[in-house]
């Protein structure tokens, strides 16, 4: 492949594996310069592989990576200018919180060295941009873990790196300093305008920070989207129940009609050829019909407070599943009711996974 | 009221006599500390009084003495340049071992650290045997040496082979566990932030495994100052020439000089209590080093 132009970075058909177990499969992915682009996936999907191999930390099996179009699969790590913030932030512990933000800078060799004031300036102005002023002279064991995390972040920017990897940035903090650095890493990216990848496992970090998000699963990219796309059109079974909450119902599919159990589902069939399928629907989709016909009726089991209503938990009529609704809390529903519901939008996706077709909504 | 009272008393008595799972009971802890001090008193601390006893009867002129001989002398210098060659061969090669095994997976791994262990499993005696039996005029490299007139048994050149064989777990034993435990996180990030992999060496790898690693030089020093019975083997007993401390410390006692046997013994044993010392201060210096990243500022 020649060279590729207009993007800052280009992984194309990237295979990993493992010993026997492959990581990465035939992975192809573009990023605009500036994006922030997030590596969402469980845990064994291959994001963390994924960035890297970007990073040049692993040497893919077969594939490319491309840097603003030029090959660098075979560019080492030193050499590839990558901001790379570790999901334990790996700080030098034997080093001062300036020492090891300066380190990118003193390892340089002689040449291309900035000298000592202009190291410590630089150092120091990170500091500043990181919040910490004041604190270089700690050690890391000295910090909190959001503080480390920004030193780890001020550490990868001094190199003044041409993409910016992080790996499970917000992993090891407990919520509410997640929430804060979330924020703040979205206006770091703002400032720094620096193309960013993120790996991350939580799909709400993903949703919130992301321009676009990438969806892996078991070493393959599911779906490649805007969190928008994602929500509104996934692309698989994986996505919908990965990206938000999402219930499963098994239902036939025949002649144009979806059957669940002996009830008839009011959902657009149109490319799904005939067969076992299921249907895949948000708890915000579904809703106690007005009507008092509903399509699926079942009893509440129990129920649960959420900041805006109610969640009630219903057990089918005749089958041994339960789905999940939100009501407001006016018109919610009674432990023990019977409910009629109805579908407001679903999936459907035939149930052998090499068929997946792109049904149209319900009604 | 009288009932809570009751009730009261058997369950203070009963929490009286609950101990911590942990802890054992006062006389088996007792029992325990003084089994230990006991035992070493009697085969650690009684013989180390009884080397500086015996060495100091005849009084300090002739414990001076026992230094000024030519041969003693000659061991003394002979066993620290044994020493000053084989400790940086096992600091060189303990250091590629544990690199290896901490930080990459290759067939054979396994393998490898079973046989770093191997000195430790073989007698040093067999040990000197099998280089005589290599080396020796006799053995199976003996001709060939000859006819280049390369002499390595009953030479120096055999004294830092069999020196190094028994020697080179300490530096490795003491690393990997070491280098296990940090993984290679904190290099990736120095290879991120453009350092070689020389400066990442020294500039991430070694200030986090310095104490283990001067605690390794210790104990291999220590080892390749006292060892007898390998070096016994291919030294053969050349006065003056191929004698190092431990084996004049023998035929010293074998002639019945015992005084001098023993102030050399002392001097043996003052390397064992130093190096001691050292390591006590390293662990402590270690301890602190690890608590003042937590407590300074």
């Amino acid at each position: 492949m020649g060279r590729q132009q207009g993007f800052a970075i280009r992984v194309e058909g990237v295979e990993q594996d493992f010993g026997a177990f492959p990581a990465l499969r035939d992975v192809t992915l573009d990023i605009q310069p500036g994006e922030l682009v997030a590596l969402l996936g469980p845990s064994g999907s291959g994001k963390t592989t994924l960035l890297r191999v970007i990073a040049g930390l692993n040497a893919p099996d077969r594939g490319h990576v491309y840097f603003d179009g030029e090959d660098a699969t075979n560019l080492p790590v030193q050499d590839r200018r990558v901001g790379f913030v570790f999901q334990n932030y790996a700080l030098f512990k034997h080093m001062t919180v300036a020492d090891n933000i300066a380190y990118g800078l003193k390892v340089r060799p002689r040449r291309s060295r900035p000298s000592r004031s202009a190291i410590a300036a630089r150092a120091n102005e990170l500091l500043r941009f990181v919040q910490l002023e004041g604190l270089g002279g700690r050690y890391p064991a000295q910090l909190s873990g959001g503080q480390r995390q920004r030193v780890a972040l001020a550490r990868a920017l001094a190199i003044e790196p041409r993409v910016l990897l992080l790996d499970e940035p917000f992993g090891a903090l407990d919520a509410r300093v997640r929430k804060d650095l979330r924020r703040w890493l979205r206006e770091v990216h703002k400032e720094t305008g620096l193309t960013t990848v993120f790996v991350t496992h939580d799909q709400d970090e993903a949703m919130e920070l992301a321009d676009r998000v990438v969806v892996l699963n078991e070493g393959r990219i599911e779906q490649i989207g805007t969190p928008a796309q994602l929500y509104d059109q996934p692309a698989s079974p994986f996505v919908i129940s990965f990206v938000g909450e999402a219930v499963a119902l098994p239902v036939t599919v025949a002649a144009g009609h979806v059957k669940f159990g002996d009830r008839e589902l009011h959902i657009d069939t149109h490319g799904l050829r005939s067969g076992p399928a299921r249907v895949f629907f948000r708890p915000a989709d579904i809703a106690v019909s007005a009507s008092g016909a509903g399509e699926i009726e079942g009893r509440v089991e129990s129920l649960r407070r959420t900041p805006a209503g109610v969640r009630a938990t219903i057990a089918i009529d005749g089958y041994d599943q339960t789905l999940e609704i939100d009501s407001p809390l006016e018109n919610a529903a009674a432990l023990g009711d019977r409910v009629p519901l109805s579908l407001a939008k679903a999936r459907i996706f035939p149930t052998e996974e090499s068929a997946y077709v792109d049904a149209g909504e319900g009604i | 009221m009288s009932e809570s009272i009751a009730a009261g008393v058997p369950a203070a008595r009963r929490r009286a006599r609950v101990r911590p799972v942990t802890q054992d009971s006062p006389f088996a802890r007792y029992a325990l500390i003084a089994t230990a001090i006991a035992f070493l008193s009697l085969f650690l601390l009684a013989p180390l009084a009884v080397v500086f006893y015996e060495a100091g009867t005849k009084g300090a002129a002739a414990f001076f003495e026992a230094f000024q001989d030519p041969d003693a002398r000659a061991a003394i210098r002979l066993t620290l340049l044994i020493a000053a060659i084989a400790v940086p061969a096992n600091l060189a090669f303990g250091l590629a071992a544990a690199w290896s095994i901490a930080k990459f997976s290759f067939p054979g791994k396994s393998l490898l650290i079973t046989l770093i262990d191997l000195p430790f499993s073989v007698s040093p005696v067999v040990a000197g045997l099998v280089y005589v039996l290599l080396f020796g005029s006799q053995g199976l490299l003996g001709g060939w040496l000859t006819a280049h007139g390369v002499q390595i048994i009953f030479a120096v050149p055999g004294i830092v082979l069999a020196t190094i064989f028994v020697t080179f777990p300490f530096v490795a034993r003491e690393l990997i566990p070491l280098m296990q435990e940090q993984g290679s996180v904190e290099e990736e990030a120095a290879l991120t932030l453009g350092a070689s992999g020389f400066k990442t060496f020294l500039t991430v790898t070694l200030p986090n495994i310095k104490w283990g690693l001067l605690y390794g030089v210790l104990l291999c020093n220590a080892r390749a100052m006292g060892e007898f019975g390998a070096v016994s083997v291919v030294s053969g007993h050349i006065r003056g020439l191929t004698n190092t401390i431990p084996l004049q410390v023998e035929i010293l006692y074998n002639e019945y000089n015992n005084v001098a046997a023993f102030a050399l013994s002392v001097l043996l044993a003052s390397l064992a209590l130093v190096t001691l010392g050292i390591k006590t201060f390293l662990e402590w210096r270690h301890a602190d080093a690890l608590a003042a990243r937590g407590r300074r500022h």
